[in-house]
C-alpha cells in the first residue's frame, strides 16, 4: 500500500511539474542587447495611432501623492474633475518603490505608470511599456523642452512617455531635536551621530546611490563621477558606509505613512525623505523641516508611461494628457512638492513662488540632482576600462547591508 | 425548490439510483472538487514554486530566463546573509512558540479545569475576540504602544525601566500576541477531553499538584501542545509584516522573499528562498511524527 500511495503522489508532482514546464515554454523572454548606446535595445513596439472611445476606467500605478482623490485631504482632489470630464474611473495602486512599479507593470493589469528613471528604462527594455504618440497628448506641447526626449524617457528620439515632474530627495529632521539645523548628509552617515537609533533611511537598493553621492563629495580619491556608475572599489566604499550607518539607523522606511508616523512619535528624527512626507508631517503638526543638503541629492524625473498590455489605452492617454495639463500638473506639483513639467503650470500654482522654490526652469540646479537611473554593467559615466555594478548586485548588497 | 416535483424528481431519482449502485462514482463525485483544489491549487503551486526556483532572471529587464540552473539554491545555501537570516528567523519562531506555550498552558488549564461553565464560555470568547480584528490593525496598535513615548514606556517608566523599542524583541512580543489563540484553543480542547476523574485518581494515589501535572496532565495534552506549536512555529516562520512594522531594521526570511519578489523582481531566487521554510517545516513535522504526537491528535 505505501508504495502505491507514494507512486501516486510522485505522479501528481510530476504532472504539476510538466504543467509548469508547458506553461513556461509559451512565452519567450526578450534579451536586451548590452551594446546599444543606452546599454540595451528596445523591443519593436508601435505607439497608438488614434484614440478610441474611453473604456470607462483606467488602472494606474503611481507614487504616493500623484493621484489624489480627496482621501488624504478632502481639498486635494484632481481625480474627480478627470473622472467627470472623461468618464474614465480611476483605480490607483500606490507603489512604494521603483522595483514595485516594475513588478506591478509586468502583471499587465495596469494601464499607466508614473515611472522614475530607475524604472522607465527597465520597463522599456523588457517591452512592458510602449512608445507614446505625443500627437495624441495636446498638453505635451507645453512641457519644458529640457524634459522632452531625455535618456530616461526616450530611446533614439522615440518618446516613451509624458514627463510628469521632478525633484530631489531631501533631508528631513525634527526641528525640536536636531540642533543645529543640518546642511549635510553627514548627519545620517556619521557613526558617532548624537541621533543614534533615531536615524532613518529609504529602504531600497537605490539608496546606495545616496551614500555614493556623499562619498563623491567627501572622498575625492574614490573618483566617483556618477553615483549610479560604481566600479568594485567605489561600490564597496558605499556599501561599507551604509553598513556603518546601519548601527545608527532606527528603522528603514519603505512605506511613506510609516515614515510620517515615526517622525511624529520621535522614533525617527533625521533621515532621507520626500517633500510629500514633510508636507504630511507638517500637516500633522510635527515640527519638521526638509532641506537640500550642500552635497546635492539624488532625485527623480518621472514619466507617465503606457503599458503594452494595457486594456484601457484611451483612458490612459487621457490621464497622461490630463495630468500634464497646467491645472492638474500645478496641483500635483504643489501637493507632492516637486517641479512641474508643464511651463504653464507655474501660473496655476496657489503659491506663486512655487516654480521658483522648486527650480522648475533652473537647469543649473538640476545639475546638482542625480535622477534615479538603473545601474547597469556598462558604466553610465562613460568609463569603458572597468565594469560597473549592475542593479542585481545593488539589490544583493542592499540585503547584506540590512543584515 | 420542492415545487417542480413531478417532472424534476424522475431524473433525480434515476441519478440517485445510479449513484447507489456505483459507490465508486459516488465517492468520485463527492471528492473531485476538493481533490482538484488540493492537487491543482495546492500541490500544483508548490510544484511551480519548486520548478521556478531553478530558473534565473535577466539582471536588467527582470524578465525570467527559463533555463535550468542551480545557482539560486547555491546562493541560498552558501551565502552568509541567508544563513544568518534563517537562523534568526528560526530563533524568533522558537521563542514565539515557547512564549505562547508558557502563557497559553496555564490559561488553557484554567479555562478547562478551574473556571465555571459560565466563565469558561466568556473566556473562550475573550480568547477568540482578537482574531476578529485585522492583523494589520493589531500590529500597528503595537507599533504605537512600543513607540518611544508609547504606552509601554509610559507604564514602565515609574519602575525605572524602558520598553524594548522596535527590534527583534518587539517582533517576538507581537508575534506571540498574534498567535496566542492558536496555542490556547487546541490545548484547551485537549484539556477539556481529559477526564477530571484522572486528576482525582492521581491525587487519591498521593500525587501532589506538581506530580499530577508532570505525570498525568502533560502527557495527555502533549499532542495538543504540539498541534498548537505547529501553528505558532509555522506562522512565525513565514511572517514578514509584523517585523516590518515593529522590527526596526531587522529582517526575517519572509522579508528577503518579499524583497526578492517586490524589489529585486527575482522570483526564481525568491522561490529558492521560499523552499527554506518549507524544508524547515518538513523537518519539524518529521520530528513531531517521531514523538507519535500526530497519531494522537
Amino acid at each position: 500500500m505505501p508504495s502505491t500511495r507514494s507512486m501516486k503522489l510522485a505522479a501528481v508532482i510530476a504532472a504539476g511539474v510538466l504543467l509548469a514546464a508547458a506553461c513556461s515554454s509559451g512565452s519567450k523572454t526578450k534579451k536586451a542587447d548590452k551594446k546599444a548606446p543606452q546599454g540595451f535595445t528596445a523591443p519593436k513596439l508601435e505607439a497608438l495611432k488614434a484614440l478610441g472611445s474611453g473604456e470607462g476606467k483606467v488602472n494606474i500605478v503611481a507614487w504616493a501623492g500623484y493621484v489624489e482623490d480627496g482621501s488624504s485631504d478632502p481639498k486635494v482632489n484632481w481625480v474627480k474633475p478627470f473622472e467627470t470630464e472623461t468618464s474614465c474611473k480611476v483605480n490607483v495602486k500606490v507603489a512604494a518603490s521603483s522595483d514595485e512599479m516594475v513588478s506591478l507593470m509586468k502583471t499587465g493589469d495596469y494601464d499607466t505608470v508614473s515611472a522614475s528613471g530607475d524604472a522607465s528604462l527597465r520597463l522599456i527594455a523588457s517591452g512592458d511599456v510602449e512608445p507614446v504618440n505625443t500627437a495624441l497628448v495636446p498638453n505635451y506641447a507645453d512641457i519644458f523642452d529640457a524634459l522632452k526626449n531625455q535618456p530616461w524617457n526616450s530611446v533614439k528620439g522615440v518618446a516613451y512617455g509624458i514627463p510628469h515632474g521632478r525633484g530631489a530627495n531631501l533631508l528631513m529632521y525634527r526641528t525640536d531635536v536636531v540642533k543645529p539645523a543640518p546642511d549635510s548628509w553627514g548627519v545620517v552617515f556619521d557613526a558617532n551621530s548624537p541621533y543614534k537609533g533615531k536615524v532613518t533611511a529609504y529602504d531600497s537598493p537605490i539608496y546606495i546611490a545616496d551614500a555614493a553621492l556623499y562619498l563623491m563629495k567627501t572622498k575625492p580619491d574614490l573618483a566617483i563621477k556618477n553615483p549610479f556608475a560604481l566600479d568594485d572599489k567605489q561600490f564597496q566604499a558605499a556599501v561599507d558606509l551604509l553598513k556603518g550607518q546601519r548601527a545608527i539607523v532606527g528603522e528603514y522606511w519603505g512605506d511613506y505613512l510609516k515614515s510620517v508616523q515615526a517622525f511624529k512619535s520621535k522614533d525617527s528624527v533625521v533621515g532621507t525623505t520626500w517633500q510629500v512626507i514633510a508636507n504630511l508631517a507638517k500637516a500633522d503638526k510635527t515640527p519638521v523641516e526638509a532641506v537640500l543638503p550642500k552635497e546635492g541629492a539624488t532625485g527623480w524625473s518621472d514619466t507617465w508611461m503606457i503599458g503594452t498590455k494595457a486594456k484601457n489605452k484611451t483612458c490612459a492617454y487621457k490621464w497622461a494628457n490630463y495630468i500634464a495639463s497646467p491645472k492638474a500638473n500645478a496641483a500635483v506639483a504643489e501637493w507632492f512638492g516637486e517641479a512641474p513639467s508643464n511651463k504653464k503650470a507655474c501660473a496655476e500654482t496657489a503659491d506663486k513662488e512655487h516654480c521658483t522654490t522648486f527650480h522648475a526652469a533652473d537647469e543649473d540646479y538640476f545639475k546638482q540632482v542625480w535622477y534615479w537611473t538603473t545601474p547597469i554593467k556598462a558604466c553610465l559615466d562613460g568609463r569603458t576600462d572597468v565594469q560597473c555594478k549592475d542593479y542585481s548586485e545593488w539589490t544583493t548588497a542592499w540585503q547584506t547591508i540590512k543584515g | 425548490m420542492t415545487q417542480p416535483a413531478a417532472t424534476g424528481r424522475r431524473p433525480g431519482r434515476r441519478l440517485s439510483g445510479v449513484l447507489h449502485r456505483h459507490p465508486g462514482l459516488r465517492l468520485g463525485a463527492l471528492l473531485s472538487a476538493p481533490a482538484a483544489w488540493l492537487v491543482g491549487a495546492y500541490l500544483g503551486s508548490l510544484a511551480v514554486l519548486l520548478v521556478s526556483a531553478f530558473w534565473t532572471t535577466d539582471a536588467f529587464t527582470g524578465n525570467v530566463v527559463r533555463s535550468f540552473s542551480t545557482s539560486n539554491f547555491r546562493a541560498v545555501l552558501t551565502s552568509e546573509l541567508y544563513r544568518t537570516v534563517t537562523i534568526r528567523t528560526v530563533t524568533v519562531a522558537v521563542l514565539v512558540t515557547a512564549l505562547c506555550t508558557t502563557i497559553g498552558l496555564p490559561i488553557a488549564f484554567f479555562m478547562a479545569k478551574v473556571a465555571s461553565p459560565r466563565l469558561q464560555r466568556a473566556l473562550v470568547v475573550a480568547v477568540l475576540t482578537p482574531l476578529w480584528a485585522s492583523y494589520l490593525v493589531k500590529a500597528f496598535a503595537w507599533r504605537v504602544m512600543l513607540s518611544g513615548n508609547g504606552v509601554v514606556n509610559w507604564l514602565l517608566r515609574p519602575l525605572g525601566l524602558s520598553g524594548p523599542g522596535y527590534g527583534l524583541t518587539a517582533t517576538v512580543l507581537v508575534l506571540s500576541y498574534l498567535w496566542l489563540p492558536y496555542m490556547i484553543l487546541p490545548v484547551y480542547a485537549g484539556l477539556d477531553r481529559l477526564p477530571n476523574s484522572l486528576l482525582d485518581a492521581s491525587s487519591d494515589l498521593g500525587a501532589r499538584a506538581g506530580r499530577t501535572l508532570r505525570s498525568v496532565v502533560l502527557p495527555a495534552i502533549f499532542p495538543a501542545v504540539v498541534a498548537g506549536s505547529i501553528f505558532t512555529f509555522s506562522l512565525s516562520l513565514g511572517d514578514y509584516i509584523t517585523v516590518q512594522i515593529v522590527g526596526g531594521k531587522s529582517q526575517l526570511i519572509g522579508n528577503l522573499i518579499y524583497s526578492n519578489v517586490g524589489a529585486a523582481n527575482n522570483r526564481p531566487l525568491a522561490a529558492a528562498l521560499a523552499a527554506v521554510p518549507v524544508v524547515i517545516m518538513i523537518g519539524y513535522l518529521a520530528a513531531v511524527k517521531r514523538t507519535g504526537a500526530l497519531e494522537n491528535l
